[in-house]
């Protein structure tokens, strides 16, 4: 009798611990009306401007926030909570003239000040900000903001924020003073990082204001509604936005996925209307359907091999490796057309000084690679090889090729083993883990290597000084003073034209030195139903559906 | 009986701090950290980051403070998840995956135990052989395989089902049953071998010779006896369900402790990666204990110690 009594208690024990955990959730505010659901990535790691590092975030913090300026849907950035700003003659000194009347999306006025406040913020060292340097290293005072550091990233002095040389005059004048001429800070303001937070909710719970919506005080088209952790962003319609006419939904919900089958079958289902992860066995057939698209990015997938190791260190080799290889085979074939060839290095999606295409301003068209030709440039190659003195690869040491294994890495290799293999050269394909792959060739210990580069923002700046002597990214240890000196004049250079003249001279240094290969250009797959109307997606990678609507 | 569980206990606790120990210091030797990027950020945001999170300190230092804190229920907060701290990360998410995990667990003890009785007591007939090929299926077919066989089929061509998040009770449907195949095919071999071991006894031969009706036989004599290693088994099975699987949770966008477990080994977020483990290692320890317990409540023969 005491045992069964034991055995019910223990029974009812477990049946009380489960059934407590149920209920609890809070009753969210709902939101009805036209609601488009999208999906565009996992759990997002945090949804405050400062902090984000991530494509999905960018996105949502473009629902969410309102900027300086806004990208519209031919690429152009057009105004927005700035009416208008203009640039002094020596770029040094940016002014930008708020709209009347702008409001936080709880009601509370918006003020110059509450920039000011929110860039100080992002280069403060406590809020630890990844992209401070990115989006504000060029504004005067950054290094005395943050303490300048020395070369271990030690401060050396009290950080002070205050030094960052941002200023309000007014309540509708923002100023920002630039240490050295900057073109293309437009193209910066739009940038989701720079976003206008709230200083009353933020130092009131400087980490956790993002996670509560009430703390969430934002001013863009919409605002948050929930966040349920790892199931969906909820947004809402913010009616205290100041071009709120234009946006015609009610709310975005933002699936929190990840999982390309999970999305997939939310979209085959008519749960989401757009989805981005899509499942990679799936695109060869997906890409006969209408609602399948590719849009391009602004980013290259190229292979590092390490300038600083013997076999590579001469030029003409480094050039008969690239020419050998046949990337107009590699996009259609072996990545089934989700990727572009590579031509050069600079993006073919980067815009020139006039808004015209990067590549209609060549001046050596000769030095980049004719994808078109490949009989011509493997011909080529082998003769450069040859003259190297290393015809049918004699002399050269056994390549091992470092990748991680995702996506198209790995056929890409062996296609390298392949092409390369027939040159003469033998090549190990040796897979990394990927949080040691990075790090590992950062650090320039390996031989050859995948890799790839994002552009932050549409200036060719922002890639060509990969391969500049120190750069943190430069994996290919790439050094040329002359490239150098071509990059430090273009910073330094206010007239557009001439500095885009500086960039142009120092990519066809590199495609001449060949300093990294180039292989292909990224795009973004995506699948979006044709109900969505008046959306765009921009090559800074945001999908522009603050003024999207949804056909019935 | 009070003795032994305090015993037990006192084993738990020493049991959570090796293993806290360990993971404590061979997570920070996987190479990368949490604030590895696809990029390089400056050597000052580095910096920056690290005395934020207090990685600038030595290991020792670390280690020390984290279980000083750790002493005072203080579990730190999220590295990657900016804003929350484990404590609330855990108490938010244990509770969805407990919910489809316990659902689960009845359900395949439900299922599995009377099939595997069935098997038992038709051994060798048809009905047997479909049980077998059944267990045999449910052990081999991978879970994430179930997931999407029944996402396609339930949820995508008949539309019968949602496929994502858990908002209603037919939510609950596709990832009860996917997280119940396993263990349902489990419970059910191990029946169906324990239950042919116990009718061969002895004692069975007794109960029938004294003329006991089958049923008194079946119930009272062999299931209990039978069902032992099936007790056994449910100690880690219910500690490994209630936290949740990963895979599953994944596939139906369930925002459970399962996915935090291995998102925050793949983010490298170590405060996430200590709470959790902590976490799991004393449910497993809970577990246990109650299946001990549990033993001398079905065989009077086992006596605690």
């Amino acid at each position: 009798m005491k045992k069964r009594f034991i055995l019910v208690t223990l029974a009812l024990a477990g049946a009380i611990a489960l059934s407590g955990c149920g209920g609890g959730s809070k009753s969210a505010k709902k939101v009805s009306g036209k609601i488009l659901t999208i999906e565009m990535g996992p759990e997002v790691e945090s949804i405050d401007p400062a902090l984000n590092t991530t494509n999905d975030g960018a996105n949502y913090l473009t629902y969410l926030f309102d900027n300086l300026l806004r990208t519209d849907k031919d690429g152009k950035v057009v105004p927005s909570l700035a009416q208008k700003y203009e640039v002094s003659d020596d770029g040094l000194t940016w002014t930008f003239h708020l709209r009347d009347g702008l409001k936080w999306s709880d009601g509370s006025d918006f003020t110059a000040n509450d920039f000011v406040y929110s860039w100080q913020r992002m280069v403060d060292p406590d809020v630890a900000a990844p992209y401070a340097e990115t989006v504000l290293g060029m504004v005067e005072g950054y290094d005395e903001a943050i303490g300048k550091p020395d070369e271990n990233g030690n401060q050396t002095t009290t950080p002070d924020i205050t030094k960052l040389r941002v200023e309000a005059p007014d309540d509708k004048t923002f100023v920002v003073h630039m240490s050295h001429p900057t073109p293309y800070f437009d193209k910066l303001a739009t940038f989701p990082a720079l976003s206008p937070v709230k200083k009353d909710v933020v130092e009131a719970k400087p980490d956790g204001w993002t996670l509560d919506p009430k703390t969430y005080i934002s001013t863009g088209p919409f605002k948050l509604a929930e966040w349920k952790s790892g199931s969906y962003l909820m947004l809402e319609k913010n009616e205290n936005y100041w071009n709120k006419d234009a946006v015609k939904l009610d709310g975005i919900k933002c699936l929190l996925m990840g999982d390309q089958n999970a999305a997939f079958s939310a979209y085959e289902a008519g749960d989401a209307l757009m989805i981005k992860d899509i499942p990679t066995q799936e695109i060869t057939t997906l890409q006969k359907r209408p609602d399948y698209r590719l849009d391009p990015q602004i980013g290259t997938y190229f292979i590092d091999l390490n300038n600083t190791l013997d076999e590579f260190k001469d030029a003409k080799v480094r050039q008969a490796l690239s020419l050998a290889l046949d990337r107009k085979y590699i996009s259609e074939t072996i990545t089934a057309g989700t990727y572009t060839p590579a031509k050069g290095f600079v993006p073919a999606g980067v815009v020139d000084w006039d808004g015209s295409s990067w590549y209609d301003h060549l001046t050596d068209p000769s030095v980049y690679i004719n994808v078109d030709d490949y009989q011509g440039n493997l011909a080529k190659a082998k003769e450069l090889l040859k003259e190297a003195g290393h015809e049918n690869g004699a002399g050269l040491p056994t390549i091992v090729y470092s990748t991680n294994d995702q996506s198209y890495h790995k056929k890409i290799a062996e296609y390298l083993q392949q092409v390369w293999g027939e040159l003469g050269v033998k090549v190990e394909v040796n897979i990394v883990e990927w949080k040691s792959f990075t790090p590992q060739r950062r650090s320039g210990n390996y031989q050859a290597a995948r890799d790839g580069w994002v552009m932050d923002y549409n200036d060719p700046s922002n890639i060509l000084q990969l391969t500049s002597t120190g750069n943190g990214n430069n994996s290919s240890k790439y050094s040329n003073p002359e490239y150098d000196a071509l990059l430090e004049k273009a910073a330094n250079e206010a007239d557009p034209q001439t500095r885009f003249g500086y960039f142009h001279q120092a990519e066809e240094m590199l495609m001449r030195d060949m300093g990294v290969t180039p292989l292909l250009y990224y795009n973004e797959m995506y699948l979006q139903s044709d109900k969505i109307k008046d959306s765009y997606h921009t090559t800074d990678g945001i999908w522009h559906f603050e003024y999207a609507d949804i056909a019935e | 009986m009070l003795k032994y569980i305090i015993k037990r206990l006192i084993f738990g606790i020493a049991t959570i701090f090796v293993v806290s120990t360990l993971t404590f210091f061979l997570m920070q030797q996987v190479p990368g950290g949490p604030f590895a990027a696809d990029k390089s950020i400056s050597k000052a945001a580095q910096k920056a980051l690290e005395v934020k999170y207090g990685l600038d300190k030595p290991i020792t230092v670390q280690y020390l403070n984290y279980f000083k804190n750790a002493l005072h229920g203080d579990f730190g907060i999220s590295i990657k998840q900016r804003g929350r701290d484990v404590a609330q990360i855990i108490s938010s998410k244990f509770p969805v995956s407990a919910r489809v995990g316990g659902i689960s667990i009845i359900l395949s003890l439900l299922v599995g135990v009377p099939l595997g009785s069935v098997a038992a007591l038709n051994r060798g007939k048809i009905l047997d052989r479909l049980i077998i090929v059944f267990a045999t299926l449910g052990i081999a077919v991978p879970s994430f395989v179930i997931c999407t066989i029944l996402m396609y089929i339930l949820g995508v061509k008949l539309e019968l089902l949602p496929t994502y998040g858990l908002t209603s009770p037919l939510h609950y449907i596709m990832p009860v049953l996917a997280l119940s195949f396993y263990p349902t095919a489990y419970i059910a071999r191990q029946m169906r071998s324990s239950m042919l071991d116990v009718l061969g006894q002895d004692y069975m031969r007794t109960a029938r010779a004294k003329g006991l009706s089958e049923n008194v036989i079946l119930f009272k004599h062999a299931l209990r006896n039978a069902i032992l290693p099936i007790v056994t088994y449910m100690g880690p099975l219910v500690a490994y369900t209630l936290v949740g699987s990963f895979v599953v949770e994944k596939i139906f966008t369930i925002p459970g402790l399962g996915g935090e477990f291995v998102s925050s080994v793949i983010n490298q977020d170590y405060t996430v990666i200590m709470g959790t483990t902590i976490f799991l290692a004393s449910l497993i320890i809970v577990m246990n204990v109650l299946v001990d317990i549990a033993y001398t409540v079905i065989d009077p023969r086992i006596k605690l110690k």
